[in-house]
């Protein structure tokens, strides 16, 4: 079956080409970290997660929103997403993928990685974290493996991989809700000391991956002639559309705790946020994208015409997983570590090499998908 | 006996046996020692330039001075009062004590956050209350740096063996990628001396001893004097502690 990933046309080869180069010059820059240590980033003693750790949260929730798609397709046994069922699940394979990636890059010492298994400590929830990830990352890789292979061979699916499905509904949810956790369980850090933490992650996964997944679709549609099916396009939007109202809604609450009350403590990284504070403005332009993209969006989305202009739909859910990127991302860990112990305000700003070796990560993850995605629509041709 | 009986026997029996004694561990809690750091910041604000405490911590410790503020590794340093204990004194009272400093170091707390989260088990509580380093076992995820409300704890960034100055060759030196802080001088203590900051303060501002020792200075002096620790709504429990 692999085989299949290597047949594609000059386009098909002229892409894979491109992503590698990209991923090189990304492992460059890792074996210059390797080399110099974690001071070529922009982290800082006071930020000290960053761009990595951002990423990391992101592709998570991406990976654990295929079960929006599960759900329909497994529990109810709706066929709108027949076409498309594989393709969820390897954007989870590899967002899953991407995100230990992401771990893995942020250690200072990766060549010790191996510790958190040779001294197992449940107290922690990065060992919970890793755990689940694994786990979620083997589940999806055999189910989406068998979906192909069935697929192939025009034959049922075995009838344990329906068991594996409806295992891997609630671990979709718990591999976010550990990484919500993560941070909310620290009361040294009130921007992330909250219940609602969890689900605002969830919620904007929701949002994200079935967005990836819809400008996949459009792509897929319009560079590869494979039709996902209109209903399944118009499915995807409807979900991206109700996790956005959620979204829009956890964070008028969060905002409506947080203000309301003016906890000295929980007010301030909010402020500084928003509105800058006591003359520190680096993510208010920031934030202020995130949350107009958002409502924006949202209008926007409503509209079922949306799928059939194509650029308007490519350009509005761009910058919609832009805006929930900066939102569980970049600003999750600025805000979350001001102001700093000493009530100081510290800036941080990505360092060249720090983002190639993002931009380079980033580029494996679309390899690896761009080569799956090839498996699954020759197969398809096939058949 | 059945064969699947036995083997089951044998698996639960393995099982219990492997963990049962550590579950006993963890419960001793019978400890005799409780190591607690005082802090006179009445005394501090007569010497405002000393910095002999944070000097003599640093070179005993194979502290390095990176310089800067973005990559620093600091083990004891000072701020301002009105920065540390921002909520617990009001502003009217801020105008006296605001602009006083105060020396700050790892509060060795008795409910640690740094500890449950280190997935490694690199950072762990004695019994003695030191919270600990295994520079070795560390794999530099920095979760503690986030969870510390302190801001105790530090990164080494790169290789910082070069910006050490004397290398005291008695105390191990750190490879880049590892966290280090304060360790109330754990190997000076366990040769009966007293941490090096105390040691070195002139003006006695500093007093290290056992709480749990009713007739030891420290719990004479936190009997009588009014103290303060940093961030106790959180709960950490800390064992600096900052006399007025």
């Amino acid at each position: 079956m692999i085989e299949k990933a290597l047949t594609g046309g000059k386009n098909y080869w002229l892409w894979l080409a491109f992503l590698s180069s990209l991923t090189f010059l990304g492992l460059l820059s890792y074996l210059k970290q390797l080399e110099v240590g974690l001071g070529i980033t922009g982290m800082s003693r006071n930020v000290s997660w960053g761009l990595y750790i951002a990423n990391f949260t992101f592709f998570v929730g991406v990976a654990a929103s295929a079960v929006m798609l599960v759900i329909p397709y497994y529990l109810h046994g709706k066929n709108e997403y027949s076409r498309i069922m594989i393709f969820a699940e390897f954007l989870a394979v590899v967002s899953v993928f991407v995100a230990l990636l992401f771990v893995l890059v942020d250690l200072g010492r990766p060549d010790r990685l191996f510790n958190v298994i040779l001294f197992p400590s449940p107290k922690s929830l990065l060992f919970w974290d890793m755990l689940v990830l694994t786990g979620y990352l083997i589940l999806n890789l055999i189910l989406g493996w068998k979906a192909c292979e069935a697929e192939k061979r025009e034959i049922e699916q075995p009838y344990w991989t329906k068991i594996l499905v409806y295992i891997s509904i609630p671990w979709a949810i718990s591999i976010h809700t550990v990484t919500a956790f993560i941070y909310c369980g620290l009361s040294a850090r009130p921007f992330w000391f909250s219940a609602l933490l969890a689900p605002r992650f969830l919620a904007t996964a929701f949002v994200s991956g079935p967005a990836i997944l819809l400008i996949f679709c459009l792509a897929l549609k319009r560079f590869a002639g494979f039709d996902p099916g209109q209903n399944a396009l118009e499915n995807l939007r409807k979900t991206v559309t109700y996790a956005l109202s959620v979204h829009i809604f956890f964070f008028l609450v969060e905002f409506f705790t947080v203000f309301y009350s003016d906890h000295p403590e929980h007010v301030k990284p909010f402020r500084y946020m928003l509105f800058g504070y006591e003359g520190h403005y680096h993510l208010v332009a920031f934030s202020w994208i995130s949350l107009f993209v958002a409502v924006f969006s949202f209008f926007i989305l409503m509209s079922g015409n949306f799928l059939y202009k194509r650029k308007l739909a490519f350009f509005i859910l761009t910058m919609l997983i832009f805006g929930i990127w900066l939102d569980k991302g970049l600003i999750l860990m600025v805000a979350g570590f001001n102001p700093t112990p000493e009530v100081e305000l510290e800036k941080y700003m990505p360092t060249f090499p720090e983002t190639i070796i993002t931009i380079g990560i980033w580029s494996l993850g679309t390899l690896t998908l761009s080569l799956l995605t090839n498996i699954a629509l020759q197969i398809k041709k096939s058949i | 006996m059945k064969r699947r009986d036995f083997l089951w026997i044998v698996g639960v029996s393995a099982i219990w046996g492997i963990f049962f004694p550590r579950v006993l561990a963890s419960q001793e809690k019978n400890r005799d020692k409780r190591w607690v750091m005082l802090v006179d910041v009445s005394v501090c604000a007569k010497n405002r330039d000393c910095e002999a405490c944070i000097k003599a911590c640093h070179e005993t410790h194979n502290v390095p001075n990176v310089g800067g503020s973005k990559e620093q590794i600091k083990w004891i340093w000072f701020s301002k009062f009105e920065k540390v204990f921002e909520t617990e004194i009001p502003p009217i009272a801020q105008k006296k004590l605001g602009s006083w400093p105060v020396i700050l170091m790892c509060n060795h707390c008795e409910n640690p956050p740094c500890v449950k989260v280190c997935p490694t088990s690199a950072t762990w509580k004695r019994k003695d209350g030191i919270v600990m380093m295994d520079y070795h076992r560390c794999i530099g995820c920095r979760y503690c740096m986030a969870a510390c409300p302190y801001g105790a704890r530090s990164f080494n960034w790169r290789d910082n063996k070069r910006y050490v100055g004397n290398v005291n060759y008695d105390f191990p030196l750190r490879n880049k990628g590892v966290v280090e802080k304060c360790n109330f001088c754990e190997e000076r203590i366990a040769k009966g001396l007293q941490p090096k900051c105390v040691e070195t303060c002139e003006s006695r501002a500093l007093k290290f001893g056992n709480l749990y020792d009713a007739d030891s200075s420290v719990s004479k002096v936190l009997k009588e004097r009014t103290s303060l620790v940093r961030k106790g709504y959180l709960g950490t429990n800390p064992n600096v502690f900052y006399l007025l």
